[in-house]
């Protein structure tokens, strides 16, 4: 299905532009971004983000999480579970920027 | 040209189309072939690796994050397990999807049972292993990986061992099972508990003897003697932690392909960058092998003098080859951001690797190390070739 492709390039552009300025990202760090929830969140989180070792991360569950939370739980990780803290990867804008790309609905 | 001509060129190139890899070139065996997974596009390329290139494409195996593969002892078919729960058969020579069923939510991976006819899944969810008939994916036998007061377990970890029996980990219980289906109608599961926390991925040894589990929830290895499994489980390297700060692990090692060279097993190390060596007679460490960062995947050539490793974030554009004699790194490779996953080919002369965020796929003279052929894939990750339908735990 090469529907695929032009999909996920669809998604990865709707990620940016579901985002407001505020923490204004340059463009190609939300590129890069994307390509680590689809790929690094979703090794343990799944490549939809429906599930894996972790828990799904779909938007009809972040909605109900407070963004701040969120953030936490990305920066600090979730203590004596296999979720990293990313704090050494990522700033406190990259959080801020998954976690809203991750509540906004367009990972479905 | 007669309309008649035309005609049986126009049946020439149809055949070409619907039958590319078995008659593209007259008749052909199928021991140099393999897949390449394209993960985000949910397709699969047929590699050869006689001539360094792809044969064919094959799409339509839904969710491929996470994909493994086995392959039927003919080595015309190969198994795909998707995360999606997806079981795929394709048909090697045709190029093809032969069948296909969605077998649960989400799973893991997959093995084949040593004669070659039951197809065994891990499932996250609903947690447990499924098992079907590899000749038709008709369901045979469904083992819930329940425990505790009902609830279930996510599985990891299954491999094929002798005796027609799938031996698998949980990883909420901290068990160990062992199903033996070499009677279909008399399904035996033997349990391990208390094995240690949270199992992540466990592997055969290549003889089919030990089942080792690594574990994520504390330091060492949980291991189970096959030969003589009624001795129970027991540990090693228990003392061989990542200290008192580990290192976050953003990407779990994989123990499937495990290097085992000169008597001595390389095993990532987890949230260390390190690669830990252990005497396979007396299970006692040799040595801790420093790295460029976390391991993932530890994988000795053929002849088991080198191993390379893979890493997880921020190091993954790299790999690292290490001697197993002097167990020193004797050489650094920067294939590009985001190397996956890394195959042999079955002597050791060439190694196939994934740089996902290139979309490339690499390969590399073992000796000169010097890249041989380049290859353009969409997001490729896993690298499997049809010589591992020969191999116990692959
Ligand atoms: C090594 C595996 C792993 C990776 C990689 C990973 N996670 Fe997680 N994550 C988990 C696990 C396991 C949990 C469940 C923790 C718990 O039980 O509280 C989790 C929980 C979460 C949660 C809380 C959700 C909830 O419902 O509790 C969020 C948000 C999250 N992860 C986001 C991310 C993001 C964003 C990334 C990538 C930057 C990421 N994760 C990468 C394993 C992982």
């Amino acid at each position: 299905m090469t529907r695929r492709i032009p999909y996920l390039l669809a998604l990865a552009f709707s990620f940016a532009m579901a985002v407001p300025v505020a923490a204004a990202l340059e463009p190609e760090r939300e590129r890069a971004l994307g390509n680590l929830l689809v790929h690094d969140c979703g090794s343990c989180h799944g490549t939809r983000l429906r599930g894996g070792l972790g828990p799904p991360l779909t938007p009809d569950r972040m909605r109900h999480l407070p963004r701040d939370w969120i953030v936490d739980a990305i920066l600090d990780g979730r203590r004596g579970t296999a979720m990293p803290p990313w704090r050494a990867l990522l700033t406190p804008e990259d959080a801020a920027w998954l976690a809203r790309s991750l509540q906004s609905g367009v990972v479905e | 040209m007669s309309a008649h001509r035309s005609l049986s060129w126009l049946f020439t190139l149809g055949l070409l189309a619907t039958l590319p890899v078995a008659f593209a070139g007259g008749i052909r065996g199928t021991g140099d072939l393999g897949l390449v997974i394209e993960r985000t596009t949910g397709s699969v390329r047929i590699l050869e690796t006689s001539g360094n290139r792809f044969l064919a494409r094959v799409e339509g195996l839904g969710d491929l994050s996470h994909a493994s593969v086995v392959y039927s002892r003919d080595q015309r078919y190969a198994y795909v397990f998707g995360r999606d729960g997806g079981l795929t058969r394709v048909d090697m020579l045709e190029a093809r999807v032969d069948r296909r069923v969605v077998q649960a939510g989400n799973s893991i991976g997959g093995a084949i049972s040593q004669d070659g006819s039951l197809v065994a899944v891990s499932n996250y969810e609903p947690g447990g292993v499924r098992v079907f008939d590899a000749a038709t994916l008709e369901p045979v036998a469904d083992l819930p990986a329940t425990f505790g007061d009902g609830r279930r377990s996510k599985v990891v970890g299954l491999v094929d061992a002798p005796g027609n029996r799938f031996v698998f980990s949980l990883w909420e219980a901290g068990e160990i099972r062992v199903a033996d289906l070499s009677d279909r109608a008399n399904i035996v599961v033997t349990r391990y508990e208390g094995i240690g926390v949270n199992p992540y991925d466990a592997l055969v040894t290549p003889d089919g003897r030990y089942y080792i589990a690594g574990l994520f929830g504390e330091p060492g290895l949980a291991v189970l003697d096959l030969w003589h499994p009624g001795e129970g489980v027991r540990r090693i390297l228990s003392d061989y932690g990542p200290g008192d700060e580990p290192l976050p692990v953003y990407k779990m090692p994989h123990l499937e392909g495990w290097a085992v060279a000169g008597g001595r097993a390389f095993v990532p190390a987890v949230g260390a960058h390190e690669l830990l060596v252990v005497d396979l007679e007396s299970w006692d460490p040799v040595a801790r092998i420093p790295l460029q960062g976390q391991p993932v995947f530890a994988i000795a050539r053929p002849d088991g003098r080198h191993v390379w490793v893979n890493f997880a974030l921020p190091d993954n554009d790299r790999v690292q080859v290490i001697d197993t004699e002097s167990l020193a790194v004797v050489s650094e490779l920067e294939p590009g951001p985001g190397v996956l996953h890394m195959e042999f080919e079955p002597r050791g002369e060439e190694v196939w690797l994934s740089v996902r965020d290139e979309n490339r796929v690499l390969v590399y003279d073992t000796d000169s190390l010097a890249v041989l052929t380049e290859l353009e894939a969409a997001t490729p990750s896993g690298i499997f070739f049809t010589a591992r339908a020969h191999r116990t735990g692959l």
